[in-house]
């Protein structure tokens, strides 16, 4: 046998899967977007625009995602940063590893068991309880946008702090001290050199916290409460409890169009700003 | 700075702490804690629903990560000597096996079997003379392996691939020139020191699979695993035995992580 035979042999049956169980569904549900719903639910053959016209009828769906799937990456960049410096860059070696487990170790464990936690916390009983003893009343937190929010960006901390975090152990420490030899203040050189070295880092951060974000369904079920709802709640609502697979088909093909273009125009972002770094002079 | 840190510690952990402390009450409600009491671990460990959704979901995550496993160190390894189109291809597969959301996942997989099975089963139907119930392919385990399996194959191609890319031709070379053959240099050399990422790829595509909530509840039919019944029991309204089982799952997981940190520090150190 060849070796280019047997390395085919060796491909053939992960790719026979894919083909099987990835491009055929997809490409499934790409048809099916271009088609019908029958009387009692599911799909006729047809070829219509008409889902995609309807696509309007979920815009609060879309909207939610498209302003709470950005701004949770945002908080989570933002609250996972100064975490990630201080483990990189200011903590001992002998605490750093420890530390950092138990930063990822939430992670390992069931998102669900972890978001339904908040529905005591944001509950009645929980934090707004809470404020009343202290005189502040009538505090709404549970099933609000805030909610969410807070649901979202808990869930996602560690798949923020991790790359980070190896970006920012990955800098070399003496050009911290080379910068705070040559009199830069501590906060020009945070931002001429230390955020410049870990942008790669926020950028994997950002991207693996936001596309799984665009797909979230359990977060919204479970702190949402049926007001604060993202295409994934659309999507489970159309496919199982109104069965209209032709229009859920379309509304799949518009969440997957809008990643697409979102996720490109963010990795050319990222590679001009790594252009510019490279461009610019050393110090 | 310290003060920050410890702050997100307690916000990353708090919300573990108050499950893991209800789920001690021994009052009915679910939010507040009325005396200290096992016996909702007692009763999670005694309800046939529980232990059957386990039961599945442990089946689901062995079988589908041991699936990829094999598959997804075979195609990394096949995946080295291969360039062009071919490579290009199987690569643009994986990229949208880890991009596309879960949920697409989920729902395209039920619609496309879904429709599949429509046009199988009368067919099967016929061919099927016996008196017996002809056999007709339904949503289920199966349909629930196969899903899980797509998705960690991905995740071991990836993690197999970045290993094998670190490790050096010179050894493989060496063992060629002293006449292995392919086969005794892959199992010889090859494997060896793969062996941790494929280790690590397993655990992380069971973990997964154990996990998942979203593919599971499209795909696994009228079968029921241990994410889709903590949903629905928490749809019905949280007690402390919901409690019980997600303290249960998480030291579980726990105990999972470190095990198989020490197996792979144990692997990495007589070689390094």
């Amino acid at each position: 046998m060849t070796q280019r035979a047997r390395n085919w042999l060796l491909i053939a049956p992960a790719g026979a899967w894919l083909l099987v169980m990835l491009v055929v569904p997809l490409s499934v549900v790409f048809v099916f977007s271009f088609g019908e719903r029958a009387p009692s639910g599911g799909y006729v053959p047809a070829f219509t625009f008409e889902q995609y016209a309807n696509l309007p009828a979920r815009f609060t769906a879309f909207q939610n995602t498209l302003i709470l799937a950005p701004l949770g990456t945002l908080m989570a960049l933002l609250i996972a940063y100064p975490l990630a410096y201080q483990l990189a860059v200011r903590t001992s070696d002998k605490w750093k590893t420890l530390l950092l487990v138990l930063v990822i170790v939430p992670f390992w464990t069931s998102i669900l068991i972890r978001s339904y936690a908040w529905i005591f916390i944001l509950g009645g009983r929980g934090l707004p309880a809470l404020l009343e003893t202290v005189g502040i009343e009538d505090v709404r937190l549970i099933y609000t946008p805030f909610a969410v929010l807070v649901g979202i960006v808990y869930g996602y901390l560690p798949l923020m702090v991790f790359p980070i975090y190896v970006s920012l152990e990955r800098l070399d420490k003496r050009l911290l001290e080379a910068s705070a030899d040559l009199g830069a203040h501590p906060v020009t050189t945070f931002f001429r050199v230390t955020l410049p070295m870990s942008i790669s880092g926020i950028a994997t951060g950002c991207m693996l916290v936001f596309i799984l974000l665009m797909g979230e369904f359990l977060i919204p079920a479970l702190l949402g409460g049926g007001k604060v709802f993202f295409v994934g709640n659309a999507l489970v609502d159309l496919f199982l409890q109104s069965r209209n697979w032709a229009y859920g088909s379309a509304v799949a093909m518009m969440l997957i169009a809008i990643m697409l273009v979102t996720v490109t125009l963010y990795m050319r972002l990222i590679s001009k700003l790594n252009v510019q770094r490279d461009d610019a002079p050393l110090m | 700075m310290r003060l920050y840190a410890f702050s997100v510690y307690v916000f990353l952990y708090t919300p573990i702490a108050i499950i893991a402390l209800f789920s001690f009450s021994a009052g009915r409600s679910a939010s507040q804690f009325e005396g200290f009491s096992v016996q909702w671990y007692g009763r999670a460990l005694n309800n046939p629903f529980v232990m059957d959704a386990l039961g599945n979901s442990l089946l689901v995550a062995f079988i589908s990560a041991t699936l990829a496993s094999v598959l997804g160190t075979l195609a990394a390894v096949g995946l080295q000597g291969i360039r062009g189109p071919v490579r290009a291809f199987f690569d643009a597969l994986i990229y949208i096996a880890v991009m596309i959301p879960g949920i697409v996942i989920g729902i395209a997989t039920l619609i496309a079997l879904v429709t599949v099975f429509d046009v199988v089963n009368p067919w099967l139907a016929r061919m099927w003379s016996n008196e017996s119930a002809p056999p007709s392919l339904s949503m289920g385990m199966g349909s629930l392996i196969a899903a899980h399996t797509m998705f960690t194959l991905a995740l071991v191609v990836i993690i197999v691939r970045a290993r094998l890319s670190s490790l050096e031709g010179a050894l493989s070379e060496a063992s060629a020139d002293l006449y292995a053959t392919p086969f005794a240099t892959f199992r010889q050399i090859t494997l060896p020191l793969i062996a941790p990422a494929i280790l690590a790829g397993f655990l992380l595509s069971f973990t997964f699979s154990f996990d998942d909530f979203i593919i599971a509840f499209f795909v696994a039919g009228s079968e029921t695993t241990l994410p889709i019944y903590i949903f629905s029991s928490i749809r019905r309204g949280i007690t402390p035995e919901v409690n019980a089982i997600g303290t249960m799952v998480m030291v579980a997981s726990l105990v999972l992580l470190i095990i198989a940190q020490l197996i792979l520090r144990r692997g990495d150190r007589p070689r390094r």
